[in-house]
């Protein structure tokens, strides 16, 4: 019981990583490889505030305002950019960013592992002396609860969402009727990487604590979420993670915990294997 | 009659080699052009050009008499220029209710937009019983309809319409025609129509252009049978 | 250049860089062996991602298998040619298999798979810790080398003897049938297949014998530090191996040559920087960062991307104007 309510909090975290990916991917065909080290730079900045000021709330205010800007700024500076002509351009061209941040991070802050606080009680209730579930995974719950509601609000109830989805499947045509296409593509990753930084908010003190490469399992995890629930879809990718995190707690605490990545790996194959659309998606066969 | 949409010398294409070559162009308002010309004469270029798609090399267009140079794509729309592209443009994974409100976003007027909506599915009737229908499952002449009905949504003054009737069966080819001689003679819209469908088009057009590798070779409100043979081939 | 020419060069090359060992200081012997070392890899690399357009970010992952496994034949008591065979046909295997699941996957999906496979290692090691014994790793016990031969010059004896033949066997294969059937599936698989190439065979062929050169080149690591640990085979190696060849000119041996050179030059000058300041974070670091930042700029600044980093370069009109704001170019572009 303890198990599945761990599984399914850290799988909403994943859900949330995921569907950032997702974001990007469906706005400009781009894995966002380099969403881990920025997600954990923008966590750095929180903490960071959060030691000055003895705020947590002000630092995880800080370190999604800065997911926002870093989104922003790697779009207009970097990403939009990248040649679209092979696939390989965009991963190469991310993998750049993984280096600069995280050899920058390392700079600034030194590789040792420093503590990343959680903002409520990570001891779980207890009924009827079954340990359930602790403040901090109803945090994460709500949180990333909240986040899914207004990102579906955003996209199906509103111009802006609209404009965004039209400038992502048909840039050309959106341009003709108007659409600031380059603008919806800083928002997207603006607004991606905003969710990226919460789930990095979420996950790292359930972890060791903040390190430049921190993020690297919850990265391919997150990766495994999103292709399990199809690149393509947004509420497969939420679903994709609850699957990852569920599987992941499962793993570790029948197998012990070393063993969670490799679980992760062997889902990962049979997936690309077996459904590479996706475990959702209606047609199967698809080029991937 | 004053010319809505002049060009001088226009000239561009795709790399170092021009696909248009000095056209000079003059869409008169309230009228319909026809722009024919066999695949490859530049008939597409031309009209990727004039919305800006694709950066003129040389020569200049001009709108009500301004130069159109380093106005943005984005912006012709704001200007009353809508271009309906080739292959009909809808965007498939979006459904035909939010297609026509694309059309309609960048304008301040909202009672207007959903006045326009409202016509266009009067207009457009069977685009109105597939409203929350995504636009891959729609039929070739519906998305044509559905392109030509999203671009009304914006009333443009100017529309350039990209081969409307390529796929389409003739019947819903002359409705289309139609339609765009209704609407010139009911709300003054001008048209700019490439057309591979000679004679659908010059049924309605008020005047021709013929195209050939770039070049305008005759224009007029009459095409005589030997420059539809030597360039249209029939 | 031919073929024949081509495998002069390398033979030549390789004969100036044993010279060299002879005169340098241990220091700098050492350090062209690790060249060497990173040389093997990042040849079999540059055939996999530049002539046939897989992405791999697992191999410093085939690196760590070729290491461990030349470190327990070692210990087995297995005479050193024997160990290096053995890690040979363990990496040919892992990369058969790993080479299968890559032929069904593109782009993104595939560079996501094989970092999985990078993250893995250690996971795998503390595992199996009774085998590889978690985070510290083996230790490789080697005989002392022959006569007076000191023990770097012997060090880099291997990695280029080992380099030589990776790199004349590469030649050979590229500059055949092979090579061409490779960078067919590169630019076209459907019409490679069209043509009669077998598409997935050439992918999976291209995997192993990329994998095999990767795991020489980690059972190379295992000799030159005497130990093995999955702290030497980090996910930031698999990246480092890609920006080398893709800096170094992708899908030439002469490319991945520079980028060998440049994997052991860029933290020996950022160690030479930062040397005399206090400055422990900088260390390691700092190329990190340069790294990154290089292979962003060579990237954004080569037309085409990793297409233009090829020898035949492509033409003009690939890039567009959209390309260049960031939109994906037009399917239809000159048709009237």
């Amino acid at each position: 019981m303890f198990l599945t309510f761990d599984g399914l909090s850290r799988g909403a975290v994943y859900a949330a990583f995921a569907l950032a990916l997702v974001l990007i991917w469906r706005a400009t065909r781009i894995v966002n490889f380099a969403q881990g080290a920025m997600a954990v730079a923008t966590a750095y900045a929180g903490f960071e505030v959060s030691a000055a000021t003895g705020s947590y709330w002000l630092g995880f205010a800080v370190a999604i305002a800065a997911g926002l800007i870093l989104g922003a700024v790697t779009e207009r500076v970097v990403m939009r950019f990248v040649d679209h002509s092979s696939p390989l351009n965009g991963v190469v061209v991310a993998l750049g960013l993984v280096l600069v941040i995280q050899g920058g991070l390392g700079m600034i802050f030194g590789s040792e592992f420093r503590p990343a606080e959680a903002p409520f009680s990570r001891d779980a209730f207890t009924v009827g002396g079954v340990a359930l579930l602790s403040r901090f995974d109803l945090f994460v719950f709500a949180a990333v609860g909240i986040v899914v509601v207004l990102l579906a609000l955003l996209f199906t109830r509103t111009h802006t969402g609209l404009r965004m989805r039209a400038a992502a499947f048909a840039p050309d045509v959106s341009r003709l009727l108007g659409v600031n296409v380059s603008g919806m593509l800083t928002l997207g990753w603006a607004l991606a990487a905003a969710v990226g930084s919460l789930a990095g908010m979420l996950v790292l003190p359930t972890e060791l604590g903040l390190h430049p490469n921190a993020m690297d399992i919850v990265f391919v995890s997150s990766f495994t979420a999103a292709v399990v629930g199809g690149l393509d879809s947004a509420i497969g990718s939420v679903l994709g993670g609850l699957i990852v995190g569920l599987l992941l707690s499962y793993v570790s605490g029948y197998l012990g915990a070393t063993v969670a990545p490799i679980a992760v790996l062997i889902l990962l194959v049979v997936v690309l294997l077996g459904r590479p659309g996706g475990l959702f998606s209606r047609s199967a066969a698809r080029t991937v | 009659m004053t010319a809505l949409l002049r060009t001088e010398s226009l000239t561009a294409g795709y790399g170092a080699a021009p696909v248009l070559h000095e056209v000079d162009l003059d869409v008169n308002t309230g009228s319909i052009t026809a722009v024919l010309g066999a695949n490859g004469a530049g008939k597409t270029t031309l009209l990727r050009t004039l919305s800006g798609l694709l950066p003129a090399t040389h020569g200049r267009v001009l709108l009500d008499g301004k130069d159109l140079r380093g106005v943005r794509v984005e912006e012709m729309v704001r200007r009353g220029v809508a271009h309906v592209p080739e292959g009909r443009g809808v965007v498939t994974e979006l459904t035909v209710d939010e297609n026509l409100r694309l059309g309609g976003l960048w304008r301040k007027d909202r009672a207007d937009v959903r006045k326009a909506m409202t016509e266009v599915y009067e207009l457009f009737e069977p685009l109105a019983r597939r409203r929350k229908f995504p636009g891959h499952q729609l039929s070739g002449g519906e998305r044509q309809l559905l392109a030509l009905g999203r671009a009304l949504v914006g009333r443009p003054r100017l529309l350039l319409l990209d081969e409307p009737s390529l796929g389409l069966a003739p019947k819903i080819t002359a409705q289309i025609m139609t339609l765009l001689g209704t609407l010139r003679d009911r709300s003054g819209l001008t048209v700019l129509l490439v057309e591979q469908n000679v004679r659908g088009a010059l049924a309605i057009a008020d005047e021709a252009v013929v195209l050939a590798l770039g070049r305008v070779v005759t224009r007029g409100t009459d095409i005589d049978d030997e420059m539809r043979h030597a360039y249209l081939g029939f | 250049m031919s073929g024949k020419m081509k495998i002069a060069t390398i033979v030549a090359g390789v004969a100036v860089v044993v010279v060299l060992t002879l005169v340098f200081p241990p220091f700098r012997t050492y350090q062209l062996a690790t060249v060497g070392a990173y040389l093997c890899v990042t040849a079999g690399l540059t055939v996999l991602t530049g002539l046939n357009g897989q992405l791999s970010l697992g191999h410093g992952a085939l690196m760590a298998t070729g290491a461990y496994t030349l470190a327990l034949s070692v210990n087995a008591g297995w005479p050193l040619t024997a160990a290096f065979a053995a890690a040979l046909v363990v990496t040919t295997v892992i990369g058969g298999v790993v080479g299968l699941a890559a032929a069904r996957l593109r782009g993104p999906y595939l560079a996501g798979l094989t970092l999985a496979v990078a993250v893995v290692v250690p996971a795998i090691t503390s595992t199996f810790d009774g085998t590889f014994n978690s985070d510290q790793g083996l230790s490789v016990a080697l005989e002392p080398p022959p006569g007076t031969v000191t023990v770097e010059q012997w060090q880099a004896w291997l990695a280029w003897g080992a380099a030589l033949i990776v790199l004349v066997l590469l030649q050979l294969l590229i500059g055949g049938r092979f090579g061409r059937e490779l960078k067919a599936v590169r630019d076209d698989e459907t019409a490679a297949r069209l043509a009669g190439v077998g598409v997935a065979r050439t992918q999976v062929l291209a995997f192993v014998v990329s994998a095999a050169c990767a795991g020489i080149g980690g059972a190379l690591f295992a000799v030159l530090a005497q130990s093995v640990s999955p702290g030497a085979f980090p996910l930031s190696l698999s990246l480092f191996l890609v920006m080398a060849i893709v800096i170094g000119g992708l899908g030439s041996l002469a490319g991945a040559a520079w980028g060998a050179v440049l994997l052991v030059a860029l933290p020996a000058l950022a160690h030479t920087v930062t040397e005399g300041i206090d400055a422990q974070r900088l260390e390691g670091n700092l190329p990190l960062a340069l790294f990154g930042v290089t292979l962003i700029v060579v990237m954004l600044a080569a037309p085409g991307g990793i297409a233009a980093l090829r020898p035949f370069k492509r033409s003009p009109f690939k890039r567009s104007p959209f390309t260049k704001a960031g939109l994906r170019p037009l399917r239809k572009r000159s048709k009237a």
